[in-house]
């Protein structure tokens, strides 16, 4: 992993925004005089990011994340701080830095609906200035790895949302971006067509060594793809760095429930200092801290003879979901 | 120097040729939309012949009573439904469905993907699409105008084709800059698709000489919205009577409207939050 592909330090955003009573009087004045409030939706944030990374952003709907990614890739100016993405500043929107990045909204589309996506490719890869040969070859590499082809030459409004979002990938994907930010991609896809565009994510990263910053609110995503995430809650950074950690540490146990063979086995197993969580005929549920797991496991195991045992972890949308209620 | 010459080169001559490319397939792109709609296309072609036909019938009308409006008999006004016809064809061809579509970018927040594009914005919005059966009028404006070189017995010399060629030019840029401005305010006001309806409206004024107006609407449309002022310039000097100072004065008019609306667009774009996800 190399250096430092994006710096942030102190980057807050304040948008105006007015708002308005309900019914006929409340319109009526919105109308005449509109009450604004300006509202800081990213506070002072701080977080850096190596090339190659794959950064999930976490948070609930309105937390800052598509905020965030927008003044990455230079939609958005930040209202203060400082930000360098490959170098640049993103706000500038130099050609140099645009032929680097890419964004990907899973609700928004850049293919022409009427004519098949291939066309858009072509004239994607005008933009960038790539000659045709080329473009045809990075069509052909991209469309095999995606898993797409005859599906190219139709229509975009006659393809599936799976086979849309593929051919969005491939979109912007033409000119080799070395930072890909990803707002949502999987948004509305089914179970296969999410686990396709992950695992190709995944090969993508591996084969170009493109960073990513993906924010999703499917937790198969973040968990399949990302080491790191960052937590993003009212604007500020909650958490930021591995995600194995994050989950131990809002979920430090699991739970273990054994079946024993005798009555008698049941009553020695209740003897262990460990917390009961249930217990039910001869089955018995612990509750066990992940960093003595290990060892209290091999010690049951060669203490008792038990009939079958299983292990369980909350569920991680559960875990995650903590996030998204607890407060700072 | 050679910092000089790669900047020419880099920035300029290779501009022009990606911009070339990229125009191209636009207009690609265009045209296989529009031939996804068969029955649209025979419509539009339909639409514009019969529009002509209605427009001189217009004019025949307004001259059945009289020989002269504002000091311009029926075959010299046919000379300004000649050039009314050109301008109608390119709106419909080039400004009608882009700058319709700026309404769309920024109500679905689309145009996140244009600004993400290492190409100049203005030059995507304006010329992304392109209506094929706009073109149908403008060669039908032209047939009109040469039908009227033949019925107004204009000598049309190098000198004259040239003027006309400029004033056209700045009449199409005066025109595109008005319709750019309208639809640049939809970054504040989201919709503004009806404004430019107006626009269009007005547009239908400049079918009449300029001086068939009152005083009064003649400062309006040649100031306000110098709508007649891009169809009478160009007509008068057909004709010959247009005086050097009007010449001057378009391209004047015509440069500070570019100006004026590349300008408002870079300044608008500040102000452009993109709708939220």
């Amino acid at each position: 992993m190399g250096n430092n592909i994006i710096e942030v330090k102190d980057i807050s955003k304040s948008f105006v925004i007015s708002s308005k009573s309900p019914g006929l009087k409340g319109t009526l004045k919105h109308f005449f005089k509109r009450k604004t409030i300006k509202k800081k939706v990213v506070k002072n944030i701080n977080f850096e990011i190596k090339e190659g990374e794959i950064v999930g952003f976490l948070g609930a709907n309105g937390a800052g994340k598509t905020t965030i990614l927008k003044i990455l890739c230079g939609l958005l100016y930040p209202s203060n701080g400082y930000i360098s993405v490959a170098g640049s500043r993103p706000f500038e929107r130099e050609a140099s830095f645009l032929e680097k990045i890419t964004l990907i909204m899973g609700q928004k589309q850049q293919l022409i609906w009427d004519i098949p996506p291939v066309d858009s490719f072509y004239l994607n890869a005008s933009i960038y200035g790539i000659e045709k040969k080329e473009a045809i070859k990075r069509i052909k590499d991209l469309s095999e790895m995606l898993e797409i082809d005859s599906e190219l030459y139709l229509p975009v409004r006659k393809l599936s949302l799976g086979q849309r979002m593929k051919a969005e990938l491939l979109a912007a994907l033409i000119h080799k971006p070395s930072i890909l930010f990803l707002d949502e991609p999987t948004l509305g896809l089914d179970i296969n067509a999410q686990s396709n565009l992950r695992k190709f994510l995944q090969i993508y990263n591996k084969q170009t060594g493109a960073t990513i910053l993906l924010t999703s609110h499917y937790m198969k995503d973040i968990t399949y793809l990302c080491k790191r995430v960052i937590c993003i809650q009212e604007g500020y950074i909650t958490y930021d760095g591995k995600l194995e950690k994050l989950l131990t540490k809002l979920s430090p146990n699991k739970e273990v429930t054994i079946i024993c063979k005798s009555k008698k086995d049941l009553e020695n197993l209740k003897t262990l200092s460990l917390e009961i969580k249930n217990i039910n005929d001869n089955q018995i549920t612990f509750t066990i801290n992940k960093f003595d797991f290990k060892n209290t496991l091999k010690e049951i195991l060669n203490r008792f003879d038990i009939e079958d045992l299983h292990i369980t972890e909350p569920p991680i949308d559960e875990v995650i979901g903590k996030i998204l209620i607890n407060k700072k | 120097m050679e910092i000089w010459n790669k900047k020419v080169y880099c920035y300029g001559l290779m501009n022009i040729k990606k911009y070339l490319k990229v125009y191209s397939y636009f207009n690609y792109s265009s045209f296989s939309i529009e031939l996804e709609y068969k029955f649209n296309l025979l419509i539009d072609l339909l639409t514009s012949i019969l529009g002509l036909i209605g427009s001189i019938f217009l004019l025949s009308i307004f001259f059945s009573n009289t020989d002269e409006i504002g000091g311009w008999n029926f075959n010299q006004a046919l000379i300004i439904q000649g050039i009314y016809t050109i301008l109608n064809g390119i709106t419909n061809t080039w400004f009608n469905p882009n700058l319709r579509e700026i309404v769309k970018y920024i109500r679905e927040g689309t145009l996140d993907y244009v600004l993400l594009k290492p190409i100049d914005s203005q030059f995507w919005i304006s010329f992304k699409r392109i209506s094929p059966t706009g073109l149908i009028e403008i060669l039908l404006g032209f047939f009109v105008l040469i039908y009227c070189l033949y019925l107004n017995n204009i000598a049309f010399t190098l000198i004259s084709f040239i003027l006309l060629t400029i004033t056209l030019i700045c009449s199409i840029s005066i025109l595109y800059s008005l319709w750019f401005l309208i639809s640049t305010t939809t970054i504040w006001f989201v919709k503004t698709w009806n404004a430019t309806e107006v626009l269009r409206s007005f547009l239908y004024m400049g079918r009449f000489p300029i001086d068939s107006f009152s005083f009064s609407l003649r400062i309006f449309f040649s100031t306000i919205i110098p709508i007649t002022f891009i169809t009478s310039i160009p007509s008068e000097v057909l004709l010959g009577l247009s005086p050097a100072w009007k010449i001057i004065l378009e391209v004047l008019v015509s440069m500070i409207f570019l100006v004026f609306s590349r300008k408002f667009w870079k300044f608008a774009l500040r102000f452009y939050t993109s709708a939220s996800s």
